[in-house]
């Protein structure tokens, strides 16, 4: 009998091990879809351009070099696109930032005239959406489009970060307003001198969700922007995956003759511009990503129990 | 102040006053809420219109109801639109369809005891949440275009003698969108569920596995039945959202190939109305589009309000 029962304890425990391998493997293949193109990206970018356009660089880089980074200097507009892509990001951040700060307070605040109302005024634009066309024409007869301020201008009131600071001020203690309110200070001096220090949390939240955003969209140059000038990176990668094909070709025609290998090593192709604008994009959310990803995750549980 | 000749006490007075103020310094921020929600409603007029832009809107003729008549009549313009809304249904009910997957991610990925290969799996899996659709674009193509990392893998394997065309072609289109989004949105939608496992109270599960309860039971009738409130909120949003399958993702990927089948409905409205042919004919789709939707957002409201007694929004 107690043989018996040990017996089967041993299976028990070999069906859990497999399970657990099982389990581990999956999850493990997984991850590694989810990081090896950017891995893939990296490597080919610092490979030798031939063997890269090629498709030999899948594993290991071979011929190491950082050609294909400096040489991104000549292009021409890429630098511009950084800038304005950096610019909305940061100005379109802080705008969004001080702007949800301040409403998330003020929608606290009892005393307001019509407070709810306003406030459901601000929340259910969430939920409803004119469409592309009458917000272009809205763009347009404001004179946004083509402008630099379209990128950060309407992204200032951003409902979803109101709710989420309203609801992290709302869980302070009231007596830390009263306290202040005692001491004769004003309402933007309480804004500035205890609701500020004490929401960084939410508001580091509400600013890592908008940096993010501001970086990836490219829907905004897209609708508004027609001057080059004005690209973001985003819809400029975008314009080279489209050219890449035809600046392959091109590449390969002309290439005909007797080239050494040494130049065609880091001779741009089509590829290797891609690939590197591609890594150049995506490096800025690589490096703070892991950083910041608490914040992240701390923003999505507040928002999944208030929204 | 209006009644300042009538005898109110000067405390009501002072909090009538700031009541006031308060409300005068949030109007800036009220007026870019209108500016860019509210106000662009009045584009909606432009779908009575024959919008020809450089013109403006009082030059044009004011056509009624044409647009839309001619939506529903007009032979080859119905059979675009129903086909776009096959479209539609397809990736709404296939990105519905697989919103079960996050729920089973976290659970499995819960059983995993190792502390840090969780903390690992968890950050690299959310990562391709905060890409931009346009690099996951990137990511296809290089990995997928003809002369991409697949192709030439299975080229010298000998395994094909003419690249596979993965991106442009019209084959399989839904499958292949419902898995870039799949891949994108997995590992984030999966900490939700993550966070209301770490929620559930471990005694149940001591209980369970003492009643002799296997790994597998456990799972079904304490950890899933935990999870269904917030899969319920999810479902009933991505519900709502059903006509609403955004630009980014199908704009990408879209090219003269797969244009067929990944013309979704905020795709169309875009291609004809800022590329194509009408500005008003686009905006009078929109315009059907964003009825329907707060239509459906109403309906999910009132069901969830019946189930779980709460409203969504």
């Amino acid at each position: 009998m107690k043989e018996f029962r040990l017996k089967k304890r041993e299976k028990n425990n070999s069906s859990d091990t497999a399970f657990h391998i099982i389990n581990i493997l999956l999850f493990g293949i997984f991850t590694i879809i989810c990081i090896y193109p950017f891995y893939y990206l990296i490597i080919n970018t610092i490979s030798a351009n031939d063997l890269s356009a090629g498709g030999e660089i899948n594993l290991i880089p071979q011929g190491i070099h950082f050609e294909n980074y400096i040489n991104l200097l000549q292009i021409k507009g890429l630098g511009t696109a950084a800038l304005v892509s950096f610019g909305k990001m940061i100005i379109g951040t802080t705008l969004t930032v001080i702007a949800s700060a301040f409403l998330g307070f003020m929608f606290t605040q009892e005393r307001m005239w019509k407070r709810r109302f306003w406030y459901r005024f601000v929340v259910i634009t969430m939920y409803f959406n004119a469409g592309i066309i009458p917000l272009f024409i809205t763009m347009k007869n404001l004179h946004l489009t083509n402008n630099f301020l379209v990128y950060v201008i309407p992204t200032i009131v951003q409902p979803f970060n109101i709710i989420l600071v309203k609801a992290y001020v709302d869980s302070l203690p009231k007596a830390l307003q009263e306290a202040a309110e005692m001491d004769g200070a004003g309402i933007f001096k309480i804004f500035c001198k205890i609701i500020l220090p004490t929401c960084t949390p939410i508001l580091a939240t509400v600013a890592i969700f908008s940096a993010v955003n501001q970086w990836n969209s490219y829907q905004d140059t897209l609708l508004y922007i027609t001057d080059q000038k004005l690209y973001s990176l985003q819809y400029l990668l975008y314009t080279y995956i489209n050219q890449a094909n035809s600046l392959a070709a091109m590449i390969k025609n002309s290439s005909g003759g007797a080239i050494s290998a040494a130049v065609l090593a880091t001779k741009q192709t089509g590829t290797s511009i891609r690939m590197t604008v591609s890594v150049i994009v995506v490096l800025p959310i690589l490096c703070i990503y892991p950083m910041f990803q608490r914040y992240f995750v701390k923003g999505i549980m507040i928002g999944s129990v208030k929204g | 102040m209006k009644n300042a000749n009538t005898v109110v006490p000067s405390y009501k007075r002072k909090n009538e006053w700031r009541a006031y103020t308060y409300f005068f310094w949030i109007v800036p921020f009220l007026i870019l809420s209108f500016l860019f929600s509210y106000f662009p409603l009045h584009g909606w007029i432009y779908s009575f219109f024959d919008y020809k832009p450089p013109r403006s809107l009082s030059q044009c003729e004011f056509v009624g109801l044409q647009w839309f008549t001619m939506l529903f009549t007009n032979k080859t313009q119905l059979s675009q639109l129903f086909q776009v809304m096959k479209n539609t249904f397809a990736m709404s009910l296939l990105n519905i369809a697989a919103s079960f997957i996050p729920v089973v991610f976290a659970i499995f990925l819960n059983e995993i005891k190792c502390k840090w290969y969780r903390a690992f799996v968890q950050t690299f899996t959310t990562m391709p949440n905060f890409i931009s659709w346009v690099l996951v674009y990137s990511v296809a193509f290089s990995l997928f275009s003809s002369g991409g990392m697949v192709n030439s893998i299975l080229q010298q394997l000998g395994i094909i003698a003419e690249p596979l065309k993965f991106l442009d072609s019209d084959s399989h289109t839904y499958i292949w969108m419902l898995m870039w989004n799949v891949w994108k949105t997995l590992g984030w939608g999966a900490i939700v569920y993550l966070a209301s496992i770490a929620g559930i109270d471990q005694e149940q599960y001591e209980a369970a596995s003492i009643d002799g309860a296997n790994r597998f039971q456990i799972m079904r009738n304490i950890t899933l039945p935990a999870l269904m409130p917030t899969f319920f909120i999810m479902l009933m949003l991505s519900i709502a959202n059903f006509l609403n399958n955004g630009l980014d993702q199908y704009y990408v990927f879209q090219n003269a190939f797969n244009k067929e089948h990944i013309q979704v409905l905020d795709l169309y409205v875009y291609n004809i109305g800022m590329t194509g042919s009408s500005y008003s004919l686009a905006t009078a789709i929109s315009m059907l589009k964003s009825i329907v939707s707060v239509v459906l957002l109403t309906i999910v409201n009132v069901v969830s309000k019946r189930v779980r007694g709460e409203t969504i929004i």
